[in-house]
């Protein structure tokens, strides 16, 4: 009974771990759309917006790998660890 | 479909002060810190001041860019770090990208980040007590207002935390989606073929023969672009924040 328990709090809480991909989603998408209207503004300046637009990108999607990782390690990691110390 | 995500495999323990255990990591990391040493001594050895060679072409390019970078981020005073922040970004990318030839990729193990991440706040501590003194550095922690000493404390603590997790959450979420694509793959090939009948069917369906191709564009993203991405990312961080660390308040 127990392990059910715990297989099952380890299944709803990698579901819950990946609600955090809606904040870079949201924010990325608005950071291209600056990036965009910024290229409309000056269209010489594509390469340099590009490549800091990548660089700000991959920085703000932290806190969505962070959740992503821990749903992983919920699927993948804890069931083991927490039957064995059952 | 047998997946699973565990740590680096440990291939034997030297028993010495408790047991050492030797992992895949620290192995194919002193691969890796071999093909840097032998590219660095092909890059350089014979080299001459006129009628430059390509290779000799490629190794001042190589150089030029990694010092622009550092001095660029940093300003001229801090020259000194190229070497370091260039061993930093070619060990990370070459980890990152070993687990093309089907290795198991170091910087998808913590430890190698966390290494990384506590020599960056080693260095980081130090130039914000040669700026401002041992007193200037505690002080700094009460700046603004006293009541945000403990968020200070947590945000300088997060610093190398962060660096090192979000490296390896994008590698090691590479490396899962990876192997969750070739299994996914290799099942449906298993059920395609064995539609064919007879002994034909029983052979064809365990080679995994849908396994071709598409992991490999999928691996553009995940292993080429979000590898160099993080060892950039990993690089500038580092010498944004010893920049910063380093201008006395």
């Amino acid at each position: 009974m127990e392990s059910a328990i715990v297989l099952a709090g380890c299944a709803i809480g990698a579901g819950l771990a990946l609600i955090a991909g809606i904040g870079p989603g949201i924010g990325e998408g608005y950071a291209v759309g600056q990036a965009l209207s910024a290229i409309g503004r000056q269209p010489e300046c594509k390469g340099d917006v590009t490549s800091t637009m990548l660089l700000g990108c991959a920085i703000a999607e932290t806190t969505g790998i962070y959740g992503f990782v821990t749903g992983l390690l919920l699927i993948f990691v804890a069931p083991g660890m927490f039957l064995g110390m059952l | 479909m047998n997946i699973s995500v565990q740590g680096a495999p440990i291939y034997f323990t030297i028993p010495i002060f408790g047991g050492i255990p030797i992992s895949a990591t620290l192995v194919v990391t002193w691969l890796i810190m071999a093909i840097v040493t032998g590219l660095c001594l092909w890059l350089t050895h014979d080299m001459k001041v006129s009628n430059v060679s390509k290779r000799q072409a490629v190794a001042e390019f190589l150089v030029e860019t990694a010092r622009n970078f550092t001095v660029g981020n940093m300003g001229e005073k801090f020259a000194y770090f190229t070497p370091f922040v260039a061993a930093l970004f070619t060990l990370s990318l070459l980890s990152n990208l070993i687990s093309l030839v089907g290795l198991y990729s170091p910087t998808a193990d913590l430890s190698t980040e966390a290494a990384w991440a506590v020599l960056v706040f080693a260095l980081i501590t130090y130039h914000k007590i040669k700026a401002n003194g041992f007193g200037g550095y505690l002080k700094g922690f009460t700046q603004p207002i006293p009541v945000l000493t403990p968020f200070n404390i947590l945000s300088e603590i997060a610093t190398p935390i962060s660096m090192a997790c979000r490296h390896f959450g994008n590698i090691l979420s590479g490396t899962v989606i990876n192997a969750l694509i070739y299994g996914a793959l290799a099942l449906a090939s298993h059920a395609l073929f064995g539609l064919l009948p007879g002994l034909l069917g029983d052979v064809l369906s365990q080679i995994p023969f849908l396994d071709v191709g598409l992991p490999a564009i999928t691996s553009i993203y995940f292993d080429w672009f979000s590898g160099a991405m993080q060892a950039f990312i990993f690089c500038m961080l580092t010498t944004m924040y010893i920049a910063n660390a380093a201008e006395a308040d």
